[in-house]
C-alpha cells in the first residue's frame, strides 16, 4: 500500500518587476505599480510542479494551495486548480495589512498548524522582495526542519524525504524526517501547464466575497457546488496572537524609499580627465550603483 | 552586552571572504556605536582561525566546536545562534547572504521575533523620529537595499527589536585587515548544552562543492572588454576594476575570438545575456550582436576612444578616452570615496 500525502503549497501573487518597460513608468520616471500585471510568483511554480510530482507517484496526496492576500488573490488558487491542484485557501483580513516576513510568516504558520500537511512547499523567494525569509521563519515557527533551495525532490519513503538541494557552487543531497517546509528553486523543473479538463471544472471556483461582488449572479447555480467554493480565512479563522498580525507584528519598518528615476537615454559625454571620473564615481556611489 | 556580532562561514578550512567583508564593515559600525564587534565561529576543528579574525577586529570570538558541525546544518546552527544571541543580547548581527546565511537568518529571527533584512547593499548608522508616537531612535541600522526589481531602493530600520539583523552578499562590502590584531578572548561554547540530538535528524548524504566558477550572469556589476582593449594583459585592468567594484569581467566575441578572453564570458546573442545593474563597455564598439545581450542592464557606461562608436548610443556616460587612463582614475576614485 502506498501512503498519500498532504501537501500545502505556499504561494504569492506579485507584481511582475521582471518587466518594468516603458509604459509601466509614470511621467517622473519612477515605476506605476498598478500598471504592473499581478502574476504568480515564479518559483512558487516551480514548488506546486514538485507538489503535483508527489501527487503522481502517491495517490490520493492532497495537494492544496496557501496564499495570503488581498481578494484578487484567489486567482492564485484557480491557477492551481487549473494545473492540477486539489484546493486552496486564501488568507485575507485587513488585519494582516502591513505584514513585513516575520508577520507573514506568523499568519501562515497559523493557518498550516489548522491544515496540518506533511510536507509544506513553496518557492525560495518572491521576486518583489527576493528576500527567502518566509520558508525559513515558517519552519521555526511550526518547529520544523527545513530544506532549502530544492531542485528535485528525488524519494519518499519510510517517512523520510531526500532532496536534492542547488547551493551556490554544488549540490547537496539531504534526507529530513517530516513534517518539513521545503523551499523549491527556480532551476527546479519548470511547472506544468494548465490542464483543459481542471479549467473547465474549475473556471468559476471562486471566493464567497467574489461571489457577492458579482453583480449579475450569472453562477450562482453552479457556486452551490463545494469544489468551486474557495474558503477565506482571517484572524478568526486561525486564531493566535492579535498583536502578531500585520503591522504590529512587523519589527522591520521601511524608513525610506527612493525610486530610482529612469532617465530618457541620452548619454552624457566625459573626458578621460581625472575631473570627468571623480564627478562619475561619486555619482555612481551616491545612486547606490556600486557599494 | 549589546555588541555587533558576526557569523563567520568557512570552506575547505578557511574563512569565506563574505565573512571577513563583514567583519571590516562590522568595526567601523561598532566603532561609530562605541560598542565591541564579535564573531560566531562554528565548525569541527576550526580554532586556528580564531587569530584571523582578531586581524579583521573581532575582540571576542564566540567558539562552537563539534565534529558534527563540519558542514552547515540548518538545525544545529540555529540552535547555537539563537541561544548565544539570547544570552548575548547583540544589537546588530550580521549575516553573509549565501546559500548557509539565507538559510540561517530567517530561522534565528524568526525565533527571536526579530527583524531581518536581506541582501543589503550599504549599512549606515542613522537616527529615526517617529511621528506618530513622538519618539526618536538613536543609533539605528539603516540597511538599505535594492526592491522591487531592483526599482526602488529602501531603508528598512528594526526601531524596537534586538538583534537588528542583517544579511550581505560577498563582495559587497570591502575587506580590510589591520595593521596590528585587537586583543582578543574566546568563549568556548558547550554544543549540547543548546544543541540536541534531534536537530541532526536532517542528514546530508551527499555534498558535491564545485570549483569556484565564473558567474558573470549574476554580477549585479559587470565589467566588459571588447576588441579595442587590445591584449590579454589590457584585460588585467579590467579585472582589477571588477574586483575592486565588486563585480565580473564580460567580453564581446571579438574579444574572446582574439583570445583576450575565456568563452565562458561572452557576453551578446551567442554568449549569455545578463542586466546588470551597472555595465561598463570598454573597447567595445557596440554591434547589435552584442547589445543584444546587454541592453537592459540598468546603467551603461562605456569607454572607448572612438567617439561615433554604436555603443555610445546606448551608453548613459561615454567617456571618451584611453582605458589605460581611464581605468586607474575609476579605481582611485572609488577607493577614495566608497566608504
Amino acid at each position: 500500500m502506498t501512503k498519500a500525502f498532504k501537501i500545502v503549497v505556499l504561494a504569492k501573487q506579485v507584481p511582475d518587476t521582471r518587466n518594468v518597460g516603458k509604459n509601466a513608468m509614470k511621467e517622473d520616471g519612477t515605476v506605476n505599480r498598478a500598471a504592473l500585471p499581478a502574476i504568480f510568483n515564479p518559483e512558487d511554480m516551480n514548488a506546486l510542479e514538485q507538489a503535483l510530482r508527489i501527487k503522481d507517484k502517491f495517490p490520493g496526496t492532497e495537494v492544496l494551495l496557501l496564499t495570503m492576500g488581498p481578494g484578487r488573490a484567489a486567482d492564485i488558487i484557480r491557477e492551481g486548480f487549473f494545473r492540477g491542484a486539489d484546493g486552496g485557501v486564501l488568507l485575507t483580513d485587513r488585519k494582516f495589512a502591513g505584514a513585513d516576513t516575520l508577520a507573514t510568516s506568523y499568519a501562515l504558520s497559523m493557518a498550516i498548524r489548522k491544515i496540518q500537511p506533511d510536507i509544506i512547499i513553496a518557492g525560495r523567494q518572491a521576486i518583489d522582495g527576493d528576500t527567502a525569509q518566509v520558508g525559513p521563519q515558517v519552519a521555526e515557527k511550526l518547529g520544523y526542519p527545513q530544506i532549502t533551495y530544492a531542485e528535485d525532490i528525488i524519494d519518499i519513503s519510510k517517512g523520510k524525504i531526500t532532496v536534492k538541494r542547488r547551493l551556490e557552487r554544488g549540490i547537496e543531497v539531504v534526507k529530513s524526517s517530516m513534517p518539513v517546509v521545503i523551499t523549491v528553486h527556480a532551476t527546479a523543473p519548470a511547472c506544468r501547464p494548465r490542464n483543459a479538463k481542471q479549467l473547465m471544472k474549475y473556471k468559476h471556483a471562486r471566493t464567497l466575497t467574489e461571489e457577492q461582488d458579482n453583480e449579475h449572479n450569472s453562477y450562482l447555480p453552479l457556486y452551490t457546488m463545494d469544489y468551486l467554493k474557495i474558503p477565506e480565512w482571517g484572524v478568526n479563522d486561525i486564531g493566535g496572537d492579535e498583536k502578531n498580525y500585520g503591522l504590529s507584528g512587523s519589527p522591520t519598518k521601511v524608513k525610506k524609499i527612493e525610486n530610482i528615476v529612469f532617465q530618457a537615454k541620452e548619454s552624457k559625454k566625459l573626458t578621460s580627465s581625472a575631473e570627468d571620473i571623480e564627478m562619475l564615481m561619486q555619482e555612481l556611489i551616491s545612486s547606490h550603483t556600486i557599494g | 552586552m549589546n555588541n555587533i556580532i558576526v557569523f563567520i562561514e568557512t570552506e575547505n578550512g578557511k574563512l569565506c571572504d563574505v565573512s571577513l567583508e563583514l567583519l571590516t564593515k562590522g568595526r567601523s559600525l561598532a566603532s561609530q556605536l562605541g560598542c565591541a564587534l564579535e564573531a560566531l565561529l562554528i565548525g569541527d576543528n576550526v580554532k586556528d582561525l580564531v587569530p584571523e579574525l582578531a586581524s579583521y577586529g573581532a575582540s571576542k570570538i564566540h567558539l562552537a566546536q563539534d565534529k558534527r558541525l563540519v558542514n552547515y546544518l540548518t538545525l544545529p546552527f540555529s540552535a547555537i545562534t539563537i541561544s548565544l544571541f539570547r544570552k548575548e543580547q547583540p544589537q546588530i548581527a550580521l549575516f553573509g547572504a549565501t546559500s548557509a546565511g539565507r538559510d540561517l537568518a530567517p530561522r534565528v529571527s524568526s525565533a527571536l521575533s526579530s527583524g531581518l533584512t536581506a541582501d543589503c547593499t550599504s549599512l549606515e548608522i542613522g537616527s529615526h523620529t517617529d511621528a506618530k508616537a513622538g519618539k526618536t531612535y538613536e543609533n539605528l541600522l539603516y540597511q538599505i537595499r535594492p526592491a522591487f526589481g531592483g526599482n526602488i531602493i529602501a531603508t528598512i530600520i528594526n526601531p524596537d527589536c534586538r538583534p537588528q539583523m542583517a544579511t550581505v552578499r560577498e563582495g559587497v562590502m570591502k575587506r580590510e585587515p589591520l595593521a596590528t590584531p585587537v586583543k582578543y578572548s574566546v568563549n568556548n561554547i558547550e554544543v549540547s548544552e543548546s544543541v540536541s540530538d534531534t536537530d541532526f535528524l536532517v542528514e546530508i548524504i551527499e555534498r558535491q562543492i564545485e570549483e569556484r566558477k565564473i558567474d558573470i550572469k549574476g554580477s549585479p556589476v559587470i565589467i566588459a572588454g571588447g576588441f579595442g582593449v587590445g591584449s590579454k594583459e589590457n584585460f588585467n585592468l579590467l579585472f582589477e576594476l571588477a574586483h575592486v567594484l565588486g563585480g565580473e569581467v564580460g567580453a564581446s566575441r571579438a574579444a574572446v575570438d582574439a583570445g583576450f578572453a575565456d568563452h565562458a564570458r561572452q557576453i551578446g546573442q551567442t554568449g549569455v545575456t545578463v542586466r546588470p545593474k551597472l555595465y561598463i563597455a570598454v573597447g567595445i564598439s557596440g554591434q547589435i550582436q552584442h547589445t543584444a545581450g546587454m541592453d537592459q542592464s540598468a546603467m551603461v557606461i562605456s569607454i572607448n576612444n572612438d567617439p561615433s562608436a554604436p555603443i555610445n548610443q546606448i551608453a548613459d556616460y561615454a567617456i571618451v578616452g584611453d582605458l589605460n587612463e581611464v581605468i586607474p582614475r575609476m579605481i582611485k576614485s572609488y577607493k577614495k570615496n566608497s566608504k
